[in-house]
């Protein structure tokens, strides 16, 4: 007598079958016919047809055949709205029946019938429902509200419901409270502005009381309900902490992390120094762990938050090492989950241990992991210094086993090594050399021909083996023919004698051959770089690279804050903040950590408050603004000394003289005078490489000829127009307008003197005043011939940053002597402070990360750029053209946020973080900057740059 | 919240589905599927799955897959605890949560899951809420309702429902008054190629089962209560008590139920009861491969280790075994590549020994990987951390019941390394 026999039906006619019975005088028949029904519809079957013949019947004694007309209802009632109608006078009896649980039901299944014509008959009986004597009714009519809200939220809150499910947290029973916390929940996430959880201490109370008392499910409500409570000071954080601690010990799982989460969030307000933050870190590593021995699915959630959790504070779970060892039968997703938090822990105490582990997991079947397990071998080269060397030695083991996928992970990460700990290990070049045949997959290619490139001088071959490579140059990725271009441009730059026809070859290939544009550019930059200033070409190909920093996946601190706030919801698990993912949350309130805020006492006392690291550790020493009328009056206008006057047209040579003085002087320096070899050397270049140049065969060539007279404009920053800084009235007649600008790297006054009054003015020279950043001319005024009177003389006066410095007011300001042979006239004017970034001013992003969480708060300022309809990427390289180089560029709920960095004259780094909303022309400008005082003239460098 | 329920079997039916709030349509299933097939094995089907307007939620229990839809931002291990709670139920109605069950009681079930869940929020998930609500089936009753007529269905509200004990139904009455503890110990160990501990620790649970009249409140102590400092509770055990006095003091659920779980795992106190002196090694060209495996006893307080059960997957290349045994039978299974040796009980006086000639598939590479193997035993009336339980006591009622503790520790994930 099992249930499957509702499946069997006869062929035909099935609905009229049931038709038939469900109208039967026997009411066994007519349950039996129900059940037939609801069978069907499990498996999805549309038994809607049947709609009049079921709701007939609903009136009955029969406890579970009213169930199961309920549970038909629910399913088809928005299919037929009229009929579902005809059911509603039975639930609204029904919601008066002296039966608690015939009231409970009838309201509960009321609340899922998604028809409008029957939620107007629901308000009555909902209302009292709320109020009704038994808690069980209560509770349920809680969640009818938000079902209610979820069909029509004006409706509930026309009627007031919402008020009444808010009295329902002071209820005595802690399951109807539990049951309105869930309810408020889920209507608050639609409703974000409404004010519908408003937690005070009071109800925090209540809310805590009833967390003792309440199901499982309920301490889940509770407990993120209580995550989203700000609490007013550090007393009361703990005072919340230590009720909610007893929760750890929770069987169900999500309790656990749910109360992780209040106490991860509550802990950053409590003072490290506290014995109870001490204690309450050592009681979070337990449960954690314990999580880790549930089932996998369980395991999976939990790993992933644990990876949260580990990068905020790593402190919890440094000894538990061994419980992220991998088993051979943990699903994948276990699997690949516990290596990165591995990697996470690893530290000099357990680095071996870990690597014993790594070695043993790059033996296993799955091919996924044991290429994340190579992987990792590197990364823990990388963050642990004192295990590099094993774990160089490790890979090589590795490599020996011939195994194709981990030799090419091996020598991947062998190359990052390289990176991070240069000349220290190159002696096993020779063995990832012997395995340059089995490497077929582009990141691995990409990577050995990068170590070729790069340790061109040690490797007898390399241009063998480069040549090797160059064979098949077009059926290989993009990232490969990249490498290959560069790695053979620093072979020639290294060895130019033997490899001139290589790098012929690679670079038409490049630049004539491919379609891709990138690869082009390159090849073409390289071409003009080699033929113009092959001295600069080596400064710029082999120059020095920065080390690679320790973690290469670290989530930015900002979203890693705000993801702490989120442990244990789906949010966690995909590490990204729910706005960029859950759909139809219209516009979800950030959470953000609460600040770290001394109790009563410590606010009374400032002086003890900590204010994190002090203020200002500016590099340069800037002195206070002394006596400036003495300064300047007292100013030698003598021919200033400096340094010889600075070349200005390097770059208009090179276009005409193709191969010529160029390389010669690169062959010289490196042969060491060794003419006749130098001259072999290039004569073939120079004959072939023009001819290839001489028609330009689509005008590429010409046109990036024609650029190099406007690289300078190109590369330069923003350039302010020219405006009238003395005017004749007051220099007896010598007027003077200008504009600072700063092209490649070397800054310029750029003046333009206009003589109105009626004699011949000469003997000009220029001095400035102290100031801010050290500004002083870097040559003398140079105006040759006299200035006659209505003529006017364009001159442009570079300046450099190695004068005397004094703080200025404001900061920017820069005065100025001018004299000539009538008097000494002085002006003050504003300097952009943009000149001022240089070039080298790119920040890499974990620097950028680790420097920007290392400033304290007090020092960020935040501006507004208004009127400024660009994109981001218009932005980016608009700032870029200034030397504000973006970092990172991020998507964030439809914003964009540019994080940025620049670097002034004198060493001080500026962090900014842009949000740009597209389709709004107003920008937010957060700055970060160890002085902070510069902040606000970086701000107006921005406006100027981005309104140009 | 939980929207939707499916039940998908292992060829991929879809058999069940509920929906909570609207109906959502099966393709949405589609997703899953699609991460199924790119898992290849059912056991690597990641549990959480975004879709366009949709995130799975699964678990794989019993050769089914509970995917629940949710369309908000949900606690992912709340519903993947509900739905570990959803199949614990199905096994305690109907004995076996298995699709065969499922289906010959799918209006029970679907009774069930109507109690469990309203709009997505947990409604009744204790067992004894539900078995007042809705009542098992046994065959007895089936005959007699289709007879009577009668329905399977309580009519009265549970009582348990809104008490502060929840678990616990108000009127139980018992002519034999018993309380039994079953204290058993899991060790999850992995043993490194030289015979040594990688990691190792205790997993251990105290299951109940008791049947006692009225409102009984039990306290339950340890000889050795330190042992304990990484616990999870029912949450009937008054957490104040513990942290004071490190006693177990509470009103049972009544019948079966899992008390605490534990966790051991400071190295000293984790002793390994066997040990294996393994060589598997495959030679170099020649297609063939050695393969011999023993295993001994070793610190197990004069207890006999029983039910050893040695499981080896296989390299892929390997074609079948040729082995002998001093003890017990093997069966290589060549489609899986699984080998499995059941021993039995451990005489330290005669190891038992499996070895033999490995072939592999002609032509094949050496394979790279070295198989773990994976072994189970159990130690009865031993738990091998060394916990024990010094008494039990009662208050409330006046009866004297029969009380019993029961001591076993087996092998969880126990594996060797070779």
């Amino acid at each position: 007598m099992t249930d499957s026999k509702y499946f069997t039906t006869t062929k035909k006619g099935e609905i009229f079958e049931l038709k038939a019975e469900l109208n039967s005088d026997k009411k066994e028949k007519k349950k039996e016919a129900v059940k037939k029904v609801i069978a069907s519809m499990t498996v999805g079957k549309d038994v809607s047809a049947l709609f009049p013949d079921v709701v007939n019947c609903m009136q009955t004694d029969n406890l579970e055949l009213k169930k199961l007309v309920y549970l038909y209802l629910m399913n088809y009632a928005k299919s037929q709205p009229d009929m579902a109608i005809m059911a509603v006078n039975t639930f609204v009896k029904d919601c008066e029946d002296p039966n608690p649980l015939i009231r409970a039901l009838a309201v509960r299944t009321m609340g899922c019938i998604r028809v409008d014509k029957i939620t107007e008959y629901l308000c009555e009986p909902l209302r009292k429902c709320l109020k009704d004597e038994d808690p069980y009714v209560r509770k349920t009519a809680a969640v009818c509200v938000a079902k209610l809200h979820d069909i029509n939220a004006q409706l509930v809150e026309d009627q007031g419901f919402l008020d009444t499910l808010k009295d329902l947290i002071s209820d005595s029973n802690p399951m109807v409270v539990a049951n309105a916390v869930a309810a408020l929940s889920e209507i608050a996430e639609s409703h974000p502005s409404s004010n519908l959880l408003d937690l005070n201490p009071q109800s925090i109370n209540k809310l805590l009381t009833a967390l003792n008392e309440c199901t499982e499910w309920g301490q889940i409500f509770i407990l993120d309900c209580l995550a989203n409570y700000m609490p007013k000071d550090d007393r009361e954080a703990q005072s919340i902490c230590e009720r909610v601690t007893p929760r750890l010990s929770h069987a169900n799982s999500a309790v656990v992390l749910s109360a992780v989460k209040v106490l991860m969030k509550f802990m950053e307000m409590l003072s490290k120094d506290l014995d109870y933050y001490g204690t309450l870190l050592k009681k979070l590593a337990p449960p954690l762990v314990t999580l880790l021995s549930a089932e996998p699915e369980l395991q999976y959630v939990a790993l992933r938050n644990i990876n949260l959790i580990v990068q905020k504070r790593p402190e919890i779970l440094k000894h538990e090492m061994k419980v992220f060892f991998v088993k051979y039968n943990d699903p994948i997703y276990v699997k690949l989950e516990k290596l990165d938090i591995m990697i996470r822990l690893a530290s000099q105490a357990n680095i071996a241990q870990v690597l014993a582990e790594l070695k043993e997991y790059a033996t296993e079947v799955d091919v996924d992991f044991v290429r994340k397990a190579v992987r990792a071998i590197g990364r823990c080269a990388i963050k642990v210094e004192q295990s590099a060397e094993r774990c160089v030695s490790t890979l090589l083991d590795l490599i020996q086993t011939k195994v194709n996928y981990v030799v090419q992970e091996a020598i991947v990460v062998i190359k990052d090594i390289f990176r991070k700990y240069p000349n220290k290990y190159e002696s096993v070049i020779a063995t990832l050399c012997e395995n340059l045949d089995s490497l077929d997959e582009p990141e691995a290619r990409a990577a050995m021909i990068w170590i070729v490139g790069e340790y061109a001088e040690r490797i007898d071959n390399a241009d063998e083996l480069l040549e090797s490579f160059l064979e098949g140059f077009h059926d290989e990725s993009t990232q490969v023919q990249l490498q290959l271009l560069t790695a053979i441009v620093k072979l020639f730059l290294k060895k130019p004698t033997e490899t001139q026809e290589l790098v012929q070859q690679v670079l038409s290939l490049a630049t004539q051959d491919s379609d891709n544009p990138d690869l082009r550019d390159r090849g073409y930059i390289y071409w003009r770089l080699l033929s113009t200033d092959p001295v600069a070409a080596k400064e710029v190909v082999l120059a020095e690279k920065p080390l690679i920093s320790e973690e290469t996946d670290l989530i930015e601190p900002t979203l890693l804050d705000e993801l702490i706030c989120y442990i244990g919801t789906l949010a966690s698990v995909y590490h990204k903040p729910p706005s960029a993912f859950v759909e139809g949350s219209r516009g979800i309130v950030h959470k953000s950590l609460p600040p770290r805020t001394g109790s009563s006492e410590s606010a009374e006392s400032p002086d003890a408050a900590p204010s994190g690291a002090p203020p200002s550790e500016q590099p340069a020493v800037i002195p206070t603004q002394g006596d400036l009328l003495g300064d300047l009056l007292n100013l030698d206008l003598g021919p200033p000394v400096s340094g010889p006057p600075v070349a200005t047209s390097s770059v208009q040579m090179g276009a005409v003289d193709l191969l010529g003085g160029g390389l010669d002087s690169l062959l010289r320096s490196d042969v060491g005078g060794s003419p006749a070899m130098g001259g072999t050397g290039f004569t073939a270049p120079s004959a072939v490489m023009p001819a290839n140049l001489g028609p330009p065969p689509s005008g590429g060539l010409g046109d990036l000829f024609d650029l190099a007279g406007g690289v300078g404009t190109l590369s330069g920053s923003h350039v302010a127009p020219k405006t009238v800084w003395l005017p004749a009235m007051k220099a007896k007649g010598l007027e003077i307008s200008g504009t600072f600008s700063r092209q490649v790297g070397a800054i310029s006054m750029d003046l333009l003197l206009t003589n109105k009054a009626l004699q011949v003015m000469s003997d000009f020279a220029i001095q400035f005043n102290r100031n801010s950043f050290g500004l002083a001319p870097a040559a003398p005024l140079q105006i040759h011939a006299p200035l006659a009177p209505n003529q006017t003389v364009e001159i442009s006066l570079p300046l450099n940053t190695v004068g005397s410095v004094m703080k200025m007011d404001p900061l920017n300001n820069l005065q100025v002597a001018v004299k000539n042979n009538i008097d000494v006239f002085y002006f003050s004017t504003l300097y952009p402070l943009h000149i001022l970034f240089v070039e080298d001013g790119k920040m890499e992003r974990q620097m950028f990360l680790a420097t920007w969480k290392d400033i304290p708060n007090e020092n960020e300022a935040q501006f507004q750029i208004k009127d400024c309809p660009l994109s981001a990427d218009a932005v980016s390289s608009k700032l870029q053209g200034s030397n504000i180089f973006t970092v990172a560029k991020r998507n964030v709920e439809g914003q964009d946020m540019l994080y940025q960095s620049l670097k002034l004259t004198n060493g001080i780094w500026v962090l900014a973080e842009l949000r740009i909303q597209p389709g709004s022309p107003s920008f937010t400008l957060s700055l970060k900057c160890r002085a902070p005082e510069v902040s606000h003239y970086v701000y107006q460098a921005y406006e100027t740059i981005l309104k140009n | 919240m939980i929207h939707s329920l499916f039940l998908i079997n292992c060829s991929g039916d879809i058999f069940l589905e509920k929906h909570w709030k609207s109906v959502v349509s099966q393709s949405v299933c589609d997703y899953f599927f699609e991460a199924q097939e790119k898992a290849a094995d059912v056991e690597n089907v990641p549990p959480v799955i975004s879709t366009p307007h949709h995130y799975l939620i699964s678990i794989y229990r019993e050769k089914i897959f509970f995917v629940s839809v949710i369309q908000t931002e949900v606690p992912p291990l709340f519903v993947i605890e509900f739905l570990h709670r959803v199949a614990d139920t199905f096994q305690d109605y109907f004995g076996e949560c298995s699709e065969t069950a499922i289906k010959d009681n799918v209006v029970i079930v679907y009774e069930l899951l109507e109690e469990m869940l309203d709009n997505g929020f947990p409604l009744a998930t204790e067992s004894n809420i539900l078995k007042e609500l809705i009542k098992p089936p046994t065959i007895l009753r089936s005959v007699v309702n289709s007879i009577t007529g009668s329905s399977n269905m309580g009519e009265t509200l549970p009582t348990g429902q809104l008490s502060n004990i929840p678990w616990r139904r108000a009127v139980v009455k018992y002519t034999n008054n018993e309380a039994y503890f079953d204290v058993i110990e899991e060790i999850d160990a992995i043993i490194d190629k030289s015979g040594s501990t990688v990691f190792a620790e205790i997993q251990g649970v105290i299951d109940s089962c008791i049947k006692l009249s009225g409102m009984p409140d039990l306290s339950l102590s340890f000889m050795n209560p330190r042992l304990l400092d990484d616990v999870s509770f029912h949450p009937c055990i008054r957490f104040k008590r513990w942290e004071s006095e490190r006693v177990l003091s509470f009103i049972p659920p009544d019948g079966n139920f899992r008390l605490l779980s534990y966790r051991v795992s400071a190295q000293n106190l984790v002793a390994i009861p066997v040990y294996v002196k393994h060589m598997i090694s495959f030679k170099e060209n020649s297609s063939s491969g050695r393969f011999d495996v023993t295993i001994g006893p070793k610190q197990n307080m004069g207890k006999t280790v029983e039910g050893v059960i040695v499981t080896v997957h296989m390299p892929k290349a390997v074609l079948n075994m040729n082995l002998t045994s001093t003890q017990g039978s093997y069966t290589f299974d060549p489609v899986l590549k699984v080998l499995t040796w059941d021993i039995g009980k451990i005489t330290p006086q005669k190891l038992p020994n499996l070895k033999g000639i490995v072939n592999l598939q002609s032509g094949a590479p050496k394979p790279e990987e070295n198989p773990s193997l994976n072994i189970q035993f159990k130690i009865q009336q031993l738990a091998i951390s060394g916990l024990k339980v010094n008494r039990l006591d009662m208050f409330g009622e006046k009866y004297k019941p029969f009380k019993g503790v029961k001591y076993i520790t087996k092998a969880g994930k126990f594996q060797v390394r070779t």
